[in-house]
């Protein structure tokens, strides 16, 4: 005769994220061992250590897999058209300058076509968080070259592989005038969480990239293997490499990835230069925007 | 509600309509305006940008018109009285996040100072061709309300006008000028403050656990809040129930987008504004709006100097159409002429409503001057045979 162990499980009350998710939209629709449940994840614990009380923080998501977050996130969440997760920031922002804006959204909505707002966003130091889940296609929509794809990977828009050169994240957020650049993989839950808080408490412009797995469609594709084989993969691949240079960093078809933090410098926002510049030129005749009007 | 003095420029000014559009919308208490330069608009914004400073407004230079839509929207939710302004081209680009202002019955105002088209068309030369698209441009079924002025004067008016509306309704409301309106300098006048009436913001009063986001009350037009009212919303352009929440079915697609059009057809009578010239005893009837409202003056002048029973009747508000007084009217005269700076938009819509019981005429232009006012007359003589 077998002997059974009963093992009783300790007592659960209730998940550990459950007061900063919509619990009544459980379960979500994310594929098992896609990454961003992963991003979502750490955003939570985030959330614990930032400054800026709850009810003041919200999310802006656009289309796509990572637009979902919106959707689940319990805060304040606006999911918005494709690409216009920025601007829609962007005016959320400056018209209640209390609140500490996020963009959650994928590499297809920032990159792609949301491309143009986001150096400009960048540019004008637009006091927002961007936090940008990248697996390397558009995966909502079946599995799509993107900006982000790294040459020779397959997709299916780019089935004999993808010829063309894709953006390197961080290179670009850099160059157009981000105050804060991080790069993590799904793998760095602990190090992504501390620079999602640090984003979240600092001033500006702050993007992060977070190089996710998509098992389903980018893995499947390229015979990668499971979820699992990519979270070794980015184990025996990513290379910390604080402070960075940004122009080395692009990522290359299963080479190594650079990860950490490569900028976090000071520049005035887009609203401080707005009212410090104004009221130098207009002294005592500048009145400051006094929030929300309605 | 009034008006909060320190943004109103009361007395008598001379002002070219783009001009009075920024001090209508900063009277109304616009204290957010994202914007991208396109000509025959651009007047608007640069005005704007140079009143804000001393108002406590904010304007940005978004990147294009998407971005300045979309801009527009997230301020919207952040509690600011919101507007863009834009021409033809811009419209267009605009259309993916009127169609997001529709779909979060999102209030804001659009100003679209028209030009001659299809596409680049005629940059500093009228038209009124984007008619059609300033009602359903955007994908998908939905209602918006229309303002057409045809002065200076009006354009102050009715962009007060259009942001009330867009409180009363929650939908994005879009001024029609257009070039020579934008670009007319007349005399202005503008009120004392506390003689400009303001439709608040419709926010709820309801605690968060009993509120929700897009139930909405016997008039279809739900109550708000903002961002950071501590009521954690999710507001999202997908088909969504009352709590806001994606649902991929058909039901709440009906039950929302039957809602959507229905809070402004319902309401289309009190949406009225027509403003009728020598209407008493016409028996032609002129249908006309905006710039060329105005060159009908002089064709229905000299017809009336040859003895021909003519008025116009001219919309302030086109959108929702005034269908019941083109029904009233059609079993009662003997024509309607149709005057518009397009090959036939607002045309149809008044032929549909008079619904073969009288005549309808077309005075088509194609845009890039204003008709001639001849032409309008030859149509009156036509029409009265």
């Amino acid at each position: 005769m077998k002997a059974t162990a009963t093992v009783q499980p300790a007592e659960v009350t209730e998940h550990p994220m459950e007061a900063l998710l919509r619990m009544d939209r459980i379960p979500h629709i994310w594929c098992p061992t896609c990454g961003i449940g992963t991003a979502l994840t750490a955003f939570a614990e985030a959330l614990k250590k930032i400054e800026t009380p709850l009810e003041k923080v919200c999310v802006v998501s656009g289309i796509g897999c990572t637009g979902r977050v919106a959707g689940y996130i319990k805060l304040d969440s606006f999911h918005s058209t494709h690409g216009r997760a920025i601007p829609f920031a962007t005016g959320l922002k400056l018209a209640n300058p209390e609140l500490k804006v996020v963009v959650f959204s994928g590499d297809g909505d920032i990159a792609g076509i949301g491309g143009n707002h986001f150096i400009h966003a960048a540019r004008r130091n637009m006091d927002i968080v961007v936090l940008c889940v990248n697996n390397f296609v558009y995966a909502m929509t079946g599995g799509q070259v993107a900006a982000t794809t790294p040459l020779t990977a397959n997709t299916s828009t780019s089935p004999y592989g993808n010829f063309e050169n894709p953006f390197s994240l961080p290179q670009l957020a850099e160059s157009c005038g981000a105050v804060y650049v991080a790069r993590w993989t799904a793998l760095h839950v602990r190090r992504l969480a501390r620079s999602m808080t640090e984003a979240m408490n600092k001033k500006g412009f702050s993007f992060i990239e977070i190089v996710c797995p998509c098992s389903t469609i980018y893995a499947r594709r390229n015979k990668l293997g499971t979820g699992l084989d990519l979270m070794k993969f980015y184990h025996d691949n990513s290379v910390i490499k604080h402070g960075a240079d940004t122009r080395e960093m692009a990522i290359e078809y299963q080479k190594k990835i650079i990860v950490g933090k490569f900028i976090d410098r000071e520049r005035p926002t887009f609203l401080d230069a707005h009212n410090d510049w104004l009221k130098k030129r207009l002294k005592d005749k500048f009145v400051a925007y006094g929030g929300p009007q309605c | 509600m009034k008006a909060d003095p320190k943004g109103v420029l009361t007395g008598e000014h001379y002002l070219d309509g783009d001009h009075a559009c920024a001090e209508g919308a900063i009277a109304a208490g616009c204290r957010f305006l994202a914007g991208y330069p396109i000509t025959p608009s651009t007047e608007m914004a640069e005005r704007v940008s140079e009143r804000f400073p001393e108002v406590g407004g904010i304007f940005i230079q978004m990147e294009d018109e998407m971005g300045s839509m979309a801009a527009v929207v997230g301020a919207a939710w952040g509690g600011a009285k919101a507007m863009t302004v834009t021409s033809g081209p811009g419209f267009s680009l605009m259309m993916e996040n009127i169609g997001l202002a529709a779909m979060l019955e999102t209030p804001c105002v659009v100003v679209n100072v028209q030009r001659g088209g299809p596409s680049t068309g005629l940059p500093t030369l009228p038209g009124q061709a984007d008619m059609m698209q300033a009602r359903w441009g955007s994908h998908g079924d939905y209602e918006i309300i229309a303002v057409s002025p045809n002065s200076p004067q009006e354009c102050f008016e009715m962009v007060i006008k259009a942001a009330n509306l867009s409180e009363k309704y929650r939908v994005p409301v879009m001024v029609m000028t257009d070039e020579c309106v934008g670009h007319m300098t007349e005399k202005v006048i503008i009120p004392e403050a506390d003689q400009i009436e303001l439709y608040p913001r419709r926010y709820t009063k309801l605690p968060p656990e009993q509120y929700l986001p897009f139930k909405a009350g016997k008039d279809l037009v739900p109550e708000m809040v903002k961002a950071g009212d501590g009521y954690k919303i999710h507001v999202t352009g997908l088909t969504h129930d009352e709590k806001g929440y994606p649902v991929m079915n058909w039901e709440v697609q009906e039950k929302l987008v039957r809602r959507l059009v229905e809070k402004i057809r319902l309401h289309a009578d009190e949406l009225v504004d027509i403003e009728e010239m020598q209407m008493e005893d016409a028996e032609v009837v002129i249908f006309s709006y905006g710039i060329s409202s105005r060159v009908c003056i002089p064709a229905l002048q000299k017809a009336r100097g040859e003895g021909m029973k003519v008025g116009i009747l001219r919309p302030i508000i086109c959108w929702p159409f005034p269908e019941k007084k083109i029904r009233e009217l059609s079993s009662k005269v003997k024509a309607f002429v149709v005057v518009e700076m397009n090959y036939g938009q607002m045309f149809y819509e008044v032929e549909r409503c008079v619904a073969g019981k009288t005549k309808t005429l077309l005075v088509p232009h194609g845009g890039g001057w204003v008709h001639d006012p001849e032409d309008i007359y030859n149509a009156i003589k036509e029409a009265v045979k």
